[in-house]
């Protein structure tokens, strides 16, 4: 018999990425559904990326969010707070076979760690990043973070919040981010398709997850999450579809002196045809910060995947260069360095 | 070139100082005649003196650009006390340059720049080339500027471009003064200017009629020769401090086979280190502008985790930002260096002025007992091997290291003889195998006590860490109250061990005595050369430099004990010899501390040091 070795992937299940470490989150807290919709797609995309289980990298601050890392089976690391970002970036760098996740919250990302925030989003690293918001620090016990309500109490606003919160999605594609996704911790189908998309997507993927502190912040997101009220604020975007949205499926969004504007189908004249339909591919972000700036009660919340422009990720770019420079350098080791420019021969 | 029947004397070494406005040129200038140095084969060391701001006021002091050259046929380890040669090129350059000259140097001026307006914004009240306060200097009065505009009359260069050579001028008559062979420069000028061959003949033709005109109107009643230098045979070129750092972790990534990742910021002094990395990509260097301090180091320590040579450089304020990601680099044990071009502080201090204050801040400067690997680069050649080994400590210990150079042998430069890679160290990392079966995050190897690096895409070694305390071998979070003493314990013990691996410490002049002075960092030129002197005057004095400060070299107390009395020199107010109070507390410390942003002087070195052997 002919000795055949098989050199096909092993496949990956969703218990290759499982943890043996005790999970120590609340119990109710939004981040548990969050670990199972990431551990049930990595083996997806693992196949279609052509991974190993031990491409896989997981990076987190500090923060409830950021205990992650320790709660997946991969190559894992739990830095300081506000700097996963940075810390993904020297990895993929480094190494961009590797893919690499960042997992922050809403206090990590744009309080202390803001700036890196920012600079990801333009950068423009290949990573994936899930920022889970429950307005609220909840891992020092219930101060406001810079997505809390303004004029919400909280221990450290007894008085109210006197600052405008940020909205994450404006922050990033402000900054020029190429791709923006919100999903919600109630619905699990939402984030494991929008996980994998931004699995598939070359660059810095940020993900907004609306996640529930069951402690401190309980039912912030409730309008929007709530079983009554979700169909009628969220509005879940796909590409090439009308944003159609409510619970009789009536309702969508359309654009009316350069605002976005909520009309009932049937009403006013309104078909079907006048709703916008969703394009994340356009470069111009003048519709994407609109739909990501959508706020209930008065409009739905954008779901989904509202910005996804491609462009060669940073790392492949330094690569690239570094393929160039070796052809074309007159530098091919050290020595040749060493030996450049005026040097002189003592005998 | 025909030689003028004048006399010229031969000298064992000279000092040159150019001095301008800070758009006059000097840096090129004195670069130039660096390298015209080099071919003449002497030793030599250099210093730039510049000004913070990059174009201060014209003509004022403030706006002044120096530098200055020590050559000779021996041995050069400073970059020269006092000038013999003053190049100014006007009132202010004299004004702010003048307590650097020698009595009786030599001081050559641009005398079309010393003009009413001139001297007052320099703030002369009387023209000093008039009003004899320049008496006993033999002061040479060229008016360079009308002669530049002469000699490139035929190249019909405006009057703006034409001035931009002047200095070329000054140097062709400082060539004349020491005999050089100007035509030596001229490949420069093609290479640097070949977009603009009018440019080129513009510098060409000034460095030669300066030249000229100091020979043929006799400027100098004599010139002077220096002898080569007796150096090993071998092939040599000219380094800053920064680029022989920059070198020197190009070198550790080849030899270790772990490509080389800077993230960085830029910061004076330590801005060139992360502008020569980028260059390099050919040799898969990754030199990475962040966007702060913080993420320099953070992205530094993730590529670190990656398996990559991590190093970030930086300068004292700097070092403050990534206070809390070193003690994140202590807990994960990886390997990270941190270049720190110390400059005078605190917080934004003396931007471009030189200390040696940021010992304190590396030793202890984090929360929790963190301690890292400490070592401090003593000359600009120096840099290359101090970098290089600072990459194989960290590497082949998983420990931080903070590299500390400083302002002077960052910018200055100095003789470098050539290595051949191959003939560096080898730089063995203690990579983990595949699917080892033995491997757990925080097992130890029992001689270094390092763990082992894990490369995130090694099959059968995923792993967690993190800045949360971890229980010993498995690695997991661990709140137990004896792990962390045993871990706390065990980080210390790793970097104590490094002493194992490095150098002894080392004696010039002899090992036992009365007096041993005592420096580390970028000192070292300076005080050997006053050591020098005071031996060759039959002093009964001896030198220990530090280049390694934690872990200390093992027979450190085993030197101090053979002398009896110690002094510890330092360009700060005394941070090395507390440090070496509480090490070795069996000795008694004298100090003497220099807190000016300028580097010592031999002289007042001398000075303090036979003080001390006078005092009974």
């Amino acid at each position: 018999m002919e000795n055949k070795i098989d050199t096909k992937p092993v496949k990956l299940t969703r218990e290759d990425f499982e943890s043996d470490q005790m999970v120590k989150w609340c119990p109710g807290c939004g981040d548990h559904a969050i670990l199972r919709s990431v551990e049930a797609v990595f083996p997806t995309i693992g196949e279609r990326l052509g991974l190993k289980k031990e491409d896989f990298v997981v990076v987190s601050g500090i923060g409830c969010s950021s205990r992650f890392p320790y709660y997946m089976n991969t190559y894992g690391f739990h830095g300081i707070h506000g700097r996963a970002a940075v810390l993904a970036t020297g990895i993929k760098l480094t190494n961009p076979k590797l893919n690499v996740w960042v997992i922050s919250g809403d206090g990590d990302s744009m309080a202390i760690g803001g700036n890196h925030f920012i600079h990801a989003a333009r950068r423009n690293v290949d990573m994936n990043y899930l920022m889970f918001n429950n307005r609220i620090y909840g891992l020092t016990k219930g101060q406001y973070s810079p997505t809390t309500y303004k004029g919400q109490k909280t221990k450290t606003s007894p008085q109210g919040v006197f600052e405008e919160p940020f909205n994450p999605g404006e922050l990033v594609i402000g900054a020029k981010g190429r791709f923006f996704a919100r999903v919600v911790d109630t619905n699990p189908k939402l984030m494991q398709k929008t996980f994998i998309e931004a699995a598939m997507f070359k660059g810095t993927s940020i993900v907004e997850i609306l996640a529930n502190c069951v402690i401190f912040n309980n039912k912030t997101h409730g309008l929007i999450t709530g079983k009554d009220t979700k169909d009628d604020y969220q509005l879940i975007l796909e590409a090439g579809k009308p944003m159609i949205f409510g619970k009789e499926k009536n309702k969508g969004i359309i654009l009316q002196n350069n605002k976005l504007k909520v009309v009932t189908i049937g009403e006013d004249g309104i078909t079907e045809d006048d709703i916008l339909v969703h394009d994340p591919t356009t470069k111009d972000a003048g519709i994407h910060m609109m739909l990501a700036s959508m706020q209930a009660p008065d409009y739905p919340v954008a779901l989904g995947v509202i910005r996804a422009v491609p462009e060669k990720p940073f790392e492949q770019i330094i690569w690239d260069t570094i393929e160039h420079e070796k052809e074309v350098s007159p530098y091919k080791n050290v020595d040749d360095l060493l030996n450049s420019g005026n040097t002189w021969e003592i005998d | 070139m025909t030689k003028h029947n004048k006399k010229t004397v031969e000298l064992e070494s000279a000092v040159v100082r150019f001095a301008g406005d800070s758009g006059d040129g000097m840096q090129l200038t004195g670069g130039l005649f660096s390298d015209s140095t080099a071919f003449a084969g002497n030793d030599f060391a250099t210093f730039p003196d510049y000004p913070a701001e990059i174009r201060a006021p014209q003509g004022t002091v403030s706006g002044v650009s120096g530098f200055q050259i020590h050559f000779g046929h021996t041995d050069i380890h400073t970059s020269g006390d006092q000038a013999d040669v003053l190049v100014a090129m006007n009132p202010a350059s004299l004004k702010a340059n003048l307590k650097w000259v020698k009595p009786h140097g030599i001081i050559i001026v641009d005398s079309d720049a010393f003009t009413e307006k001139n001297l007052k914004k320099a703030g002369y009240e009387t023209n000093p080339l008039e009003d004899g306060s320049l008496n006993g200097y033999t002061v040479i009065q060229a008016p360079i500027s009308t002669l530049t505009k002469e000699a490139v009359k035929h190249l019909n260069l405006d009057n703006k471009s034409a001035m931009k050579s002047k200095n070329m001028f000054a140097l062709g008559i400082v060539y004349y003064l020491f005999n050089r062979d100007y035509t030596k420069t001229f490949p420069f000028f093609e290479e640097k200017f070949k977009k603009n061959p009018l440019v080129v003949e513009a510098n060409k033709t000034v460095l030669k009629e300066g030249y000229n005109y100091a020979e043929t109107i006799e400027l100098f009643p004599q010139t002077y020769a220096i002898k080569p230098a007796p150096l090993n045979k071998g092939r040599y070129r000219n380094v800053t401090g920064n680029l022989a750092t920059s070198w020197g972790i190009l070198a550790a990534a080849e030899r270790s086979g772990h490509n080389l990742f800077l993230g960085s910021y830029p910061i004076t002094p330590a801005s060139e280190i992360l502008q020569e990395i980028t260059k390099h990509k050919s040799l898969s260097a990754i030199g990475i502008q962040m966007e702060d301090e913080i993420a320099g180091i953070v992205s530094t320590i993730g590529a670190s985790f990656a398996g990559a040579l991590a190093v970030t450089s930086t300068s004292g304020p700097g070092l403050s930002l990534k206070t809390e990601a070193l003690g994140l680099a202590v807990m994960t044990e990886l390997p990270v260096v941190v270049i720190d071009v110390q400059r005078g502080g605190p917080s934004t201090g003396l931007p471009t002025k030189s200390e040696q204050s940021d010992l304190y801040q590396a030793l202890f400067g984090r929360n929790g007992d963190a301690p890292v690997v400490v070592m401090a680069a003593k000359s600009a050649a120096d840099c290359f091997y101090s970098a290089y080994e600072a990459c194989k400590i960290a590497m082949e210990h998983m420990v931080p290291v903070i590299l500390l150079t400083d302002g002077s042998i960052a910018n200055g430069s100095e003789v470098f003889k050539i290595p051949k890679v191959a003939d560096l160290p080898e730089i063995n990392p203690p990579v983990a195998k595949a699917n080892d079966p033995n491997y757990a995050p925080y097992r130890r190897n029992p001689e270094k006590l390092n763990r082992y690096w894990a490369l995130p895409g090694t099959e059968g070694l995923r792993h967690r860490i993190g800045g949360l305390e971890k229980e010993d071998i498995t690695g997991h979070v661990s709140h137990d109250p004896l792990n962390h003493q045993k871990m706390t314990k065990f980080r210390q013990e790793k970097v104590d061990k490094v002493a194992n691996y490095i150098d002894d410490l080392e004696v010039f002049g002899d090992e036992e005595g009365e007096l041993l002075v005592i420096s580390w960092g970028g000192t070292y030129g300076v005080v050997l050369t006053a050591i020098e002197e005071m031996r060759a005057e039959g002093k009964n004095v001896s030198h220990a430099h530090f280049k390694h400060i934690m872990p200390l070299p093992k027979n450190t107390a085993e030197v101090f004990s053979k002398f009896k009395k110690h002094i510890v020199v330092e360009i700060n107010n005394g941070q090395f010899v507390n440090y070496l109070r509480m090490k070795l507390p069996d000795f008694k410390y004298s100090q003497y501390n220099k807190i000016q942003g300028l580097p010592f002087m031999v002289n007042e070195l001398k000075e303090q040091f036979n003080d001390l052997l006078n005092e009974k």
